[in-house]
């Protein structure tokens, strides 16, 4: 609790900070970012001029770090008159840092996003319309892999150059299913029942945002829902659609198939400890699983329980952060990282993320990646979350909790999604008015 | 001359009182004035919305009023459960550690390691020891025959046990410090005095040991209610709100609010109304210590 007060303090301190530096970030126009972008973009992308240094901040606190350092390593060395300073903040406190440090004239020349920060980042004016640079790295739809491209356009002007794509998969855990992988409802069902009558409850359902939101979200998607409205205008996760996929999950924990009250990251660890044989995760776990001792596993694509394939994903970003005094050759060297790293994207599959360059995903490096092949090949299948502003906030405060009540049956599916819905949608209205013209 | 020393006083306050107006008074009327404003601090615009900040946190309709009062209510539920076992438990730990015995000075630093640690260590500790279904609390308490499945940190009441148990836990022995300062205080003399007009064990601590650390007692309940309403880490990192969003606590949604959702001016409001209950709470419990001491006699 001591430490209570100091955050509280601290967070004092942050608003006092951040009122006087919002008074300066509002200066920027639009007119000037994209002033910015342009700059970056220059003509044809590289950079000849006097030394910089850069600053590169990111949320890859796990395994997935050290590959973003080997990338930025290889840039450097390549490099003599740029050098990369790479800076990793947790995602949770990494929006709130970057939003306060760019408005504050500290912030990093380059940043990853995920696809649905974009449009909040857009709003506050901390990113810079990429539009002429992709031009100049000469990038079309067609390099990437399909919706990834389009899904970082926010208000008609480009904001980020995919990264990666990241989907949900299924993992199995070979010791308690050493042959099959179902593919379909009822395999599914019929491997869960098999593993019943051993005294095993099959697939842990999570409560939490990682990965039981996620798992309802891919559910929602092959159902046949939708999670928002066209343009994200209301919450549309209360359809039967909706009902049907929390259903599901509430099913499965009410005929033991779940253990009940999985706590936070639990399904995790009992899938590695032997306990949990289907866990739906991201690719982001193949290292990790990769690293556990004795574990046997696989990974698979998302078995279709709805009528339709579908799947959950997000996409890291690179985004060129508002540079405070418009230096024109930061702008450049940056633009310039961007497109090494993009081009030398392949490496990064080993950090367990599906390169979203097309060429990139297809190189043999990539293709040695076993455990990754599964959701290169759900691909064509995969859902992005909207980029409007403040969305992310809207469903951590309306769908997840009701998911969260839902799987530890304390509530109805169809109530809990309704309530939810009109929680969201109170939430929507008051994000339309705030960010009304602030994204032209 | 005079001049002088009237200004003399300021020159002597003037290190705290620039600090004070920097980080209390300051910050008190701005966020008076944000609370007035739907404030976005990265938004070129902040619309002057009055009182539609408070009004929305009384309007059952509103996106903010049922979630704020929720949070309100894990608060009072968090403080009323654990204010009780931190005033008492530190009190009887701290008697027993005024006494002497081998070991005297292992024991007082066993009961305050915990106090050390960050609430980073202390969450993720407990979140492991308590989970469900794979956590070492609910596996012993099966070794010994008691019902191992008790979901500890989602579901309700438990989660409200493990989170006042673990806050217990961590901070019993900075109260316990606080009276054992208070208790070295107490003048041997008036216990020499009461055992020879025959008085107990109890009867001692009742009439000279607890009189004797009135102001302490008062000290220590006021700024455990405050500690305990600002709670945070705890349940952000054990519970992470659960089940739904019924362990949140005011203070985390009003971070969540202010930070993540970018609504610093509703985040403000609520502020403001979480200060009020603090400040009549904490008023409560002054007027309760000062009306005993008329009768009592016995100085704050």
């Amino acid at each position: 609790m001591r430490v209570t007060r100091r955050s509280l303090l601290a967070s004092g301190a942050l608003t006092g900070a951040g009122l006087m530096l919002g008074a300066c970030g509002s200066t920027t126009t639009r007119d000037q970012l994209v002033a910015q972008g342009r700059a970056a973009a220059g003509q044809g992308i590289g950079y000849d001029g006097p030394p910089v240094e850069l600053e590169f901040w990111n949320g890859f606190t796990g395994g997935d770090g050290p590959f973003m350092r080997d990338l930025v390593d290889r840039f450097n060395r390549e490099h003599d008159n740029v050098r990369v300073r790479m800076n990793v903040i947790l995602w949770v406190d990494y929006y709130q840092k970057t939003t306060s440090a760019v408005a504050s004239g500290t912030g990093p020349d380059v940043g990853v996003m995920q696809m649905d920060q974009i449009g909040t980042a857009a709003a506050h004016r901390v990113i810079v319309p990429l539009d002429e640079v992709a031009d100049e790295m000469g990038l079309r739809e067609q390099d990437f892999t399909p919706a990834v491209w389009e899904a970082s356009v926010v208000g008609g002007s480009r904001y980020g150059i995919p990264l990666d794509v990241h989907p949900l998969g299924m993992y199995v855990n070979r010791t308690l299913v050493p042959e099959g992988t179902p593919t379909d409802r009822r395999q599914f069902l019929d491997a869960l029942a098999r593993l019943k009558d051993e005294g095993v409850a099959g697939a842990w359902m999570s409560p939490f945002l990682f990965t039981g939101s996620l798992l309802f979200q891919t559910l929602l998607y092959q159902f046949g829902g939708e999670l928002y409205t066209e343009g994200a205008e209301r919450a549309a996760w209360d359809s039967e659609a909706g009902v049907e996929a929390l259903s599901f999950m509430v099913d499965l924990v009410r005929r033991g198939y779940s253990i009940r009250d999985v706590g936070q990251d639990a399904d995790n660890l009992a899938f590695k400890n032997g306990e949990n044989a289907f866990f739906f995760s991201g690719c982001w776990s193949i290292n990790d699983f990769g690293a556990t001792p004795e574990l046997k596993w696989s990974s698979e694509v998302m078995p279709t329980i709805g009528d339709r394939p579908a799947v959950w994903a997000n996409s890291h970003n690179f985004v060129l952060m508002r540079q405070a005094g418009g230096d024109e050759d930061r702008l450049r060297a940056a633009a310039t990282f961007i497109d090494f790293i993009s081009r030398h994207s392949a490496t990064w599959a080993e950090a367990g993320m599906v390169p979203a360059r097309t060429a990139e995903r297809r190189s043999p490096v990539v293709r040695k990646i076993e455990p990754l092949r599964p959701f290169v090949e759900e691909l064509p299948d995969v859902r992005f979350p909207p980029t409007v502003a403040g969305i992310s906030e809207v469903r951590t405060n309306s769908l997840d909790p009701a998911v969260n009540v839902a799987v530890l049956l304390k509530e109805d599916p169809r109530q809990a999604l309704r309530d939810a819905a009109k929680r969201a949608n109170a939430l929507l209205e008051s994000n339309r008015q705030k960010y009304a013209g602030v994204v032209a | 001359m005079s001049l002088r020393a009237k200004l003399t006083p300021w020159g002597f306050m003037a290190p705290y009182l620039i600090l004070f107006a920097v980080f209390v008074i300051a910050p008190i009327v701005l966020g008076l004035w944000m609370s007035l404003h739907n404030w976005d601090q990265f938004l070129p615009d902040k619309p002057y919305v009055g009182l539609d900040n408070y009004g929305a946190l009384f309007d059952g309709d509103g996106a903010t009023s049922a979630p704020f009062w929720r949070a309100m209510r894990a608060t009072a539920i968090f403080t009323v459960l654990s204010v009780p076992l931190l005033v008492a438990l530190p009190l009887a730990v701290a008697v027993l550690l005024n006494r002497r015995f081998r070991g005297r000075n292992l024991f007082r630093a066993m009961f305050f390691a915990p106090y050390v640690l960050g609430v980073a260590v202390v969450g993720v500790l407990w979140r492991l020891l308590l989970d469900p279904n794979i956590g070492a609390v609910n596996y012993l308490l099966g070794l010994v025959g008691l019902p191992d499945d008790t979901a500890w940190t989602t579901a309700t009441p438990w989660a409200w046990v493990s989170l006042v148990g673990m806050t217990v836990w961590w901070t019993l022995g900075f109260n316990a410090i606080i009276y054992l300062a208070g208790l070295q205080d107490i003048p041997r003399e008036r216990y020499e005095a009461a055992e020879l007009e025959g008085a107990g064990r109890w009867q001692q601590f009742r009439y000279v040991t607890v009189p004797g650390l009135r102001p302490v007692l008062f000290f220590v309940i006021t700024v455990t209610i405050l500690a305990s309403a600002n709670m945070f880490g705890q349940a952000y990192l054990v519970t992470n709100g659960a089940p739904g969003q019924e362990t949140r606590t005011a203070i985390m949604y009003i971070a969540e609010e202010g930070f993540r959702n970018f609504r610093l001016g509703s985040a403000a409001a609520m502020s403001y109304v979480l200060s009020l209950f603090l400040m009549a709470l904490s008023a409560l419990v002054f007027f309760f210590f000062r009306d005993r001491d008329r009768v009592g006699g016995e100085a704050l």
